[in-house]
C-alpha cells in the first residue's frame, strides 16, 4: 500500500463528527452569516417596514378631518361656527385661493363656500374616501345649523377590535414576502454564484452526494425562516399587539409549506443559469407580480374579479390568506386546505422540474 | 495490496473526439500513463487539453472514444472514482467567505477516507493562513488552498490543469515543489499546461497536444533530443529591410534549421561554438548589424515551433 506519509501523519479514517451534511450545512450559515447585508434583509427589513408603517397608519384616537371655510362672504363666520361644534372637524377660515391650495395639497379634505343664493357649495374629490367622510360630517353640521332636527333618538357605541387593523393586515402580508423572498434569493443567488465560480462543478468533482448538497440549502433555510419568522412576528406582537389567535402548530406548518414552495421556485429559477445577471433578472420576473398582486400592502380583492382565480393560484397570494386566517381570525388547518394544497403543488411541481434540468457545472 | 498494482495503467485514453458546433476540440486523441507517473499535457491555448482532462475526469461527456481509470470507467464506477480522484479545475474560485480550515474540511467530508485536515494545510503551507478568509489570499496561495483541496481525499490519480497560470515565478516555483513532493510519493499525475518550462521540471512524459491531437509524445529529454539539435540562435539585424535567405543560414557551419521568427530568425543549432562565428562573419561580409543576438539550450517550446511552426504563446 503505498500510502502517502509525511511526519506525524496517521491517516485518520476521519473526524467522525465531519458528516459531510452537517458540513455543508454549517458552510450554509458561516457564509450567511458572514454577510452583513444579508443579515439586514431579512430580519432588519421586514420589522423596519412594519415599523414604519404601524407609525404611519397608526390608529388615532378619531380621525380629525381638515376642512376650510372660504371667507369673503358674511356667512362665512356663521358657517365655520356650525361646524366648529363637530369635535370631528378641524375648520380654517381662508381666503378663496389658500382654500384652492389646501384643497389641491391635501391639507383640507373640503372646501366648504356659501353661494350667492343662500346655499352652500362643497368641492371635494369625490375619489378620496375622506373626502366624502368630509362631505357627509360637514352637510350634517351645516344642516344641524340651519335648523334640522333629528327625528330618531340615536346612540354610538365604539369598539376598536385587535385584528382589523392596516398593522394586523400588513404583518402577515410581511411574513409571506419574507418567506418568498428568503426561498427564491436565498436558493436562488447563493447556487448561480457557486456555478459561476466553477464551484458547483469543483464540488461535483468530488464523491459529494448532490441529494446532500440541494438539502443543505432547504435545512439552512428552514432553519433561518424559523429565526426570520420568530423575530418578526415576536416584533409585531410586542410592538403594536398583532393577534396570533392560530395555533403554533398551524402556524409553523404554513411557514414551512410556504418556505419549501418558494424553495423550489429559487431552485427551478436556478436550475439553469450561468450568471448573476440572468438569474437576477428571473427572479424578479417571477417576484414583481407577487409583489402586487397577492396582497402584502393592499388586499389582492381590489383587482377585477376576472384575474381573480389567477391571483389565487399565486403561491404568495396562498401563504398571504391562508396567514391572514390563521394569525388574524384563528382559522385552523383545514379552513386553509386549499391554500395548503396550492402551496404543495408549487413545491412538488418546481422541485420536480428543478431536478430534472438542474445544471451541476 | 494497492488497486494500482492491477490495471497497467493509471489512466488509458483510446481515440478520445469531442466537438462544439463545427469545432473539433478533441479530434481522435489516445494516452496511455502509468501508475506512478507524472504526465503532462503541453498545448497552446484552445489545443483541446482542458477539454481532454476534463472528459478524464468525468465532467464532460466526449462524443465517442473510451477513458479508462484505474481500471474502472465512469458510466459503470463512479463514485468509487470520485473517492480515489484528485481533482483541480482551472479556474475555481473557492468561497471566499470561508476560511482556508473551513474550506479544508468541508471537502474532507465528502471522502470516506483520506489525510486529515492539518496535514494537508501543512503540506501546502498555509499553517499561517489557517484561519484567514479565502477571499483574502493572494492567487499563490489561492492555488495551494485548490491542491490542498485536491489531495485532501489521498488520491491516486491527481488532475491539474494549469496549475500555475496567471502566477508570479516565486509562487510557482513554491508550487512546482509541492507537486514535486506530491509524485515522489509514488501517485499518478495528469496535468495540463502551456508553459514548457513547468512541463520540463514536473513531467516524466509529455504528450504534445495541438488541435486536439497528440502530435509527439515521449520524455522531456527524448523530444528536445529529436530536433537534432542542442541549442537555439535567435537573432535579428537592425536593417529591417534587408533579408536573409533561409537556404544561406542553414548553409552555415553547424546549423540544422532556420526560419524567419517574430520579427528576426531563429536557427537550430548542432554546434554553438562553430554556428556563432560563421553567423557574424557572414553577416560582416554583407556588411549588416544586428539589433539582437540570444542563444539557449533547446527547450520544448523550439520542438513545438519545429512541428508547428507556431509559438506555444499564440493565442
Amino acid at each position: 500500500m503505498c500510502s502517502f506519509h509525511s511526519p506525524g501523519d496517521n491517516f485518520a479514517m476521519s473526524d467522525t463528527s465531519d458528516n459531510s451534511l452537517w458540513q455543508l450545512i454549517t458552510v450554509r450559515f458561516k457564509e450567511y452569516t458572514r454577510e452583513p447585508e444579508a443579515l439586514f434583509w431579512s430580519f432588519g427589513f421586514p420589522i423596519l417596514l412594519a415599523i414604519g408603517l404601524g407609525i404611519a397608519f397608526r390608529s388615532k384616537p378619531a380621525d380629525i378631518v381638515h376642512v376650510a371655510v372660504v371667507t369673503g362672504d358674511a356667512r362665512a363666520t356663521t358657517l365655520a361656527d356650525a361646524l366648529k361644534r363637530d369635535s370631528g372637524l378641524a375648520v380654517t377660515l381662508l381666503p378663496p385661493d389658500s382654500a384652492a391650495a389646501a384643497l389641491r395639497t391635501g391639507r383640507v379634505a373640503l372646501i366648504v363656500a356659501p353661494d350667492s343664493v343662500g346655499g352652500v357649495l362643497y368641492q371635494y374629490d369625490d375619489t378620496r374616501p375622506d373626502a366624502r367622510t368630509a362631505r357627509l360630517m360637514v352637510n350634517d353640521a351645516v344642516q344641524r345649523g340651519a335648523g334640522r332636527a333629528d327625528r330618531l333618538p340615536i346612540a354610538d357605541r365604539h369598539i376598536h377590535e385587535r385584528g382589523s387593523r392596516y398593522i394586523d393586515f400588513v404583518v402577515p402580508g410581511l411574513l409571506g414576502m419574507t418567506i418568498m423572498g428568503g426561498g427564491i434569493w436565498g436558493l436562488g443567488f447563493s447556487i448561480v454564484d457557486q456555478r459561476r465560480r466553477n464551484l458547483l462543478k469543483r464540488l461535483v468533482a468530488t464523491p459529494m452526494s448532490r441529494a446532500q448538497y440541494l438539502a443543505s440549502y432547504v435545512i439552512s433555510r428552514l432553519v433561518l425562516l424559523a429565526l426570520e419568522a420568530g423575530v418578526l412576528l415576536g416584533a409585531a406582537t410586542a410592538l403594536f399587539g398583532v393577534p396570533m389567535r392560530g395555533s403554533f402548530v398551524s402556524i409553523s406548518i404554513i411557514v414551512v409549506l410556504s418556505a419549501l414552495a418558494f424553495g423550489g421556485i429559487g431552485l427551478l429559477i436556478a436550475s439553469r443559469s450561468k450568471t448573476i445577471e440572468g438569474v437576477s433578472g428571473l427572479m424578479n420576473l417571477s417576484m414583481l407580480p407577487m409583489w402586487v398582486l397577492s396582497g402584502v400592502f393592499f388586499s389582492s380583492e381590489n383587482f377585477p374579479q376576472v384575474v381573480q382565480p389567477f391571483i389565487k393560484a399565486l403561491p404568495l397570494t396562498a401563504t398571504n390568506d391562508a396567514l391572514r386566517a390563521t394569525l388574524l381570525r384563528g382559522v385552523s388547518l383545514p379552513g386553509v386546505a386549499p391554500q395548503l394544497a396550492i402551496l404543495a403543488t408549487w413545491m412538488i411541481v418546481c422541485f420536480g422540474i428543478a431536478l430534472k434540468i438542474f445544471r451541476w457545472r | 495490496m494497492s488497486d494500482l498494482s492491477n490495471p497497467k495503467h493509471a489512466l488509458f485514453v483510446r481515440d478520445l473526439r469531442k466537438h462544439y458546433g463545427s469545432v473539433r476540440a478533441v479530434d481522435g486523441l489516445d494516452l496511455a500513463v502509468a501508475p506512478g507517473e507524472c504526465f503532462g499535457l503541453l498545448g497552446p491555448n484552445g489545443a483541446g487539453k482542458t477539454t481532454t482532462i476534463e472528459i478524464c475526469e468525468g465532467l464532460l461527456a466526449p462524443d465517442s472514444g473510451d477513458v479508462e481509470l484505474l481500471g474502472l470507467r465512469w458510466d459503470r464506477e463512479e463514485r468509487q472514482l470520485r473517492e480515489r480522484l484528485g481533482i483541480q479545475l482551472q479556474e475555481t474560485q473557492l468561497a471566499d467567505k470561508l476560511t482556508v480550515q473551513e474550506t479544508v474540511r468541508l471537502f474532507r467530508s465528502f471522502y470516506k477516507k483520506g489525510r486529515t485536515v492539518n496535514d494537508v494545510i501543512a503540506l501546502v503551507q498555509l499553517e499561517e493562513k489557517r484561519d484567514a478568509r479565502v477571499g483574502k489570499l493572494s492567487g499563490g496561495q489561492k492555488q495551494r488552498l485548490a491542491l490542498a483541496c485536491a489531495i485532501v481525499g489521498d488520491p491516486d490519480l491527481l488532475f491539474l490543469d494549469e496549475p500555475t497560470t496567471g502566477l508570479d515565478p516565486q509562487s510557482r516555483r513554491q508550487l512546482w515543489s509541492l507537486i514535486t513532493e506530491f509524485k515522489s510519493l509514488g501517485r499518478t499525475i495528469m496535468l495540463t499546461t502551456h508553459y514548457m518550462d513547468e512541463a520540463e521540471m514536473l513531467c516524466d512524459r509529455v504528450a504534445i497536444v495541438d488541435h486536439g491531437k497528440v502530435i509527439a509524445l515521449g520524455t522531456p529529454e527524448h523530444l528536445i533530443r529529436s530536433l537534432g539539435a542542442e541549442h537555439v540562435v535567435d537573432f535579428a539585424l537592425l536593417d529591417e529591410s534587408v533579408s536573409l535567405d533561409e537556404p544561406t543560414l542553414r548553409g552555415l557551419d553547424g546549423v540544422l534549421a532556420a526560419r524567419p521568427l517574430a520579427g528576426g530568425y531563429e536557427l537550430q543549432v548542432g554546434a554553438l561554438h562553430r554556428a556563432v562565428p560563421a553567423l557574424l562573419a557572414l553577416l560582416a561580409q554583407r556588411g549588416l548589424q544586428l539589433s539582437r543576438l540570444a542563444t539557449h539550450s533547446a527547450t520544448l517550446e523550439d520542438v513545438f515551433v519545429s512541428l508547428t511552426g507556431r509559438q506555444l504563446r499564440d493565442e
